[in-house]
């Protein structure tokens, strides 16, 4: 079982080889803190980066296992980028793109056509609100391939 | 050239054809645009069932019109025009003008009379009259328009910056409910801080709001009295003074044992506190605070100098508007309300005076505030 469980606690920690590592981008920090705070208790290791340039100089250290990046950071399509470039880099590694543009832009900013979406290479989109099942559904998803 | 549509509405044929001769070379210059003079475009109706049926098509600037008409009357067409929400700037014509169907025509809308017989001269100064009333309309329009247009972006910003922290604190409640935060209470004890800390900078973000809301409006009752500048800076760094020697940040203050002037005590305080407290938020870890109060010819100077990030000039350009935040990676762990300094700069203008700012990036920032001494404006 590749999955870390987590909840009931250490007996069944010992029983994981290595938890398995997030990175999570994003600028707002209560969404990290959120985020961070749900996935440990799942069994995860967390690591967060508020910024594009922040992640792209963690990533070769912290090798994450899964990663989880908002859409818009100091630009708007920074998430795309670092998705892009987390990907040339890390082929294997499962990107999780979160976007929460719609109700204050009026944009979407949704990769469209399949070219755009093979240049970002995000394994899966999800927009804000999210719900913790919801992210912890589609990260079994991804770590389970 | 801009040009005007004007439709003249008279029974008698003569009186159409000198009207649009006389208009047909004539163009009238404005005092704030001498280089784009206005000409008019003449339209005639003979009766004033023509003239609404002509404004059916298309509502002229401007309407010269006969009171005394052989079908319906030159106030009855006015009647029509308001029931139709026709708005034209009407002059109107009349060889017998009576007080009292000159108010019954004012009431219906008409602007002004012009008395048959009138010279052409007479003519162009009535209409020249009317073009500068109809541009000055015009142009109170545009800039109720784009009051309407700030007041609305406002509105939508406020809305999200409520929303945000509102947007946290579910999250935060939600995390709690679900239990998926574990039940380490240490880890809930941060969860329940970080929720206080944004429904802090809400509240913080209302109290902001209601005394810019109060400062324009002018409803905010103010106390002039005799006050001190000096006793509300110290008061001010008496109240940073936490958040400063938590980060080894020195804060000083130079000038006179008093500052008098007459001022609502309240409001120095707002301007103080803001100033204060920014100086320390956007400081370094053990850097300065410099609080000077400086007599000057026409009131008082208040400087307050810091040693913390700056800005580059075109964001120190846009710092006093309303909801600016400068968003870089040195400033998103600071919290703020984006009004604090346009309430600084609101209230100072009240004193006669304004708020400005020199910084340098990476070196820090001085904002001054000027206040006049004597009376203060009644807000």
């Amino acid at each position: 079982m590749a999955r870390p469980s987590g909840k009931d606690g250490v007996g069944i920690m010992t029983s994981v080889p290595l938890p398995k590592r997030v990175l999570i981008v994003d600028d707002d920090e209560d969404f990290l803190f959120q985020h961070k705070i749900q996935l440990e208790n799942a069994g995860f290791a967390v690591t967060t980066a508020t910024s594009r340039a922040e992640a792209e100089s963690l990533v070769d250290e912290v090798r994450p296992d899964l990663a989880i990046l908002d859409l818009m950071m100091e630009q708007h399509d920074d998430g795309f980028v670092l998705s892009h470039h987390l990907k040339r880099k890390r082929p294997d590694l499962p990107v999780i793109l979160v976007t929460a543009v719609t109700a204050e832009t009026g944009l979407s900013f949704t990769p469209s056509s399949p070219a755009e979406r093979a240049w970002v290479g995000a394994d899966a989109v999800l927009a804000k609100p999210i719900r913790f099942e919801q992210l912890r559904r589609e990260i079994d998803r991804l770590l389970a391939r | 050239m801009q040009t005007l549509r004007v439709l003249v509405v008279d029974d008698e044929t003569g009186m159409r054809l000198a009207i649009a001769r006389v208009l047909s070379g004539f163009t009238v210059r404005q005092a704030d645009a001498p280089d784009e003079p206005i000409a008019f475009a003449v339209e005639t109706a003979e009766t004033g069932e023509a003239a609404l049926d002509a404004m059916e098509r298309a509502v002229p600037d401007l309407l010269l019109l006969d009171m005394k008409l052989p079908g319906i009357s030159g106030l009855d067409v006015l009647k029509e025009m308001s029931e139709r929400h026709y708005e034209a700037l009407t002059v109107m014509i009349t060889a017998y003008a009576t007080l009292e169907t000159a108010i019954d025509a004012t009431k219906r809308g008409a602007h002004d009379f012009l008395p048959k017989p009138f010279t052409p001269d007479e003519l162009r100064v009535a209409v020249r009259r009317a073009v500068r009333h109809l541009m000055v309309q015009r142009q109170a329009h545009r800039l109720a328009e784009e009051k309407r247009q700030v007041r609305f972006q406002f509105i939508s910003v406020l809305g999200h910056e409520l929303k945000a922290p509102l947007a946290a604190v579910e999250g935060f409640l939600q995390i709690l409910k679900d239990g998926s935060a574990g039940d380490d209470p240490a880890v809930i004890g941060q969860v329940v801080d970080r929720a206080l800390v944004r429904t802090e900078g809400m509240r913080k973000l209302i109290v902001d709001l209601l005394n810019l809301t109060r400062i324009e409006s002018g409803q905010k009752r103010r106390e002039l009295a005799h006050a001190d500048l000096r006793e509300a800076a110290v008061a001010a760094i008496e109240t940073a003074s936490s958040a400063a020697s938590a980060r080894g940040i020195a804060i000083a203050l130079d000038g006179p044992d008093k500052a008098p002037l007459v001022a609502d005590r309240g409001e120095l305080e707002i301007i103080l506190n803001n100033l204060v407290s920014n100086a320390v938020k956007y400081n370094r870890d053990g850097g300065r605070v410099d609080v000077s109060l400086e007599q000057s010819a026409s009131g008082w100077l208040i400087r307050v100098a810091d040693t913390g990030i700056g800005m580059a000039p075109e964001d120190a350009g846009r710092l006093f508007q309303e909801f600016v935040r400068i968003r870089n990676e040195e400033t998103r762990h600071i919290a703020g309300t984006g009004l604090g300094l346009s309430i600084v700069r609101k209230l100072a203008q009240l004193y006669g005076g304004d708020a400005t700012v020199e910084s340098e990036p990476g070196r820090g920032s001085t904002f001054t505030v000027t206040l006049k001494t004597g009376t203060p404006t009644r807000g």
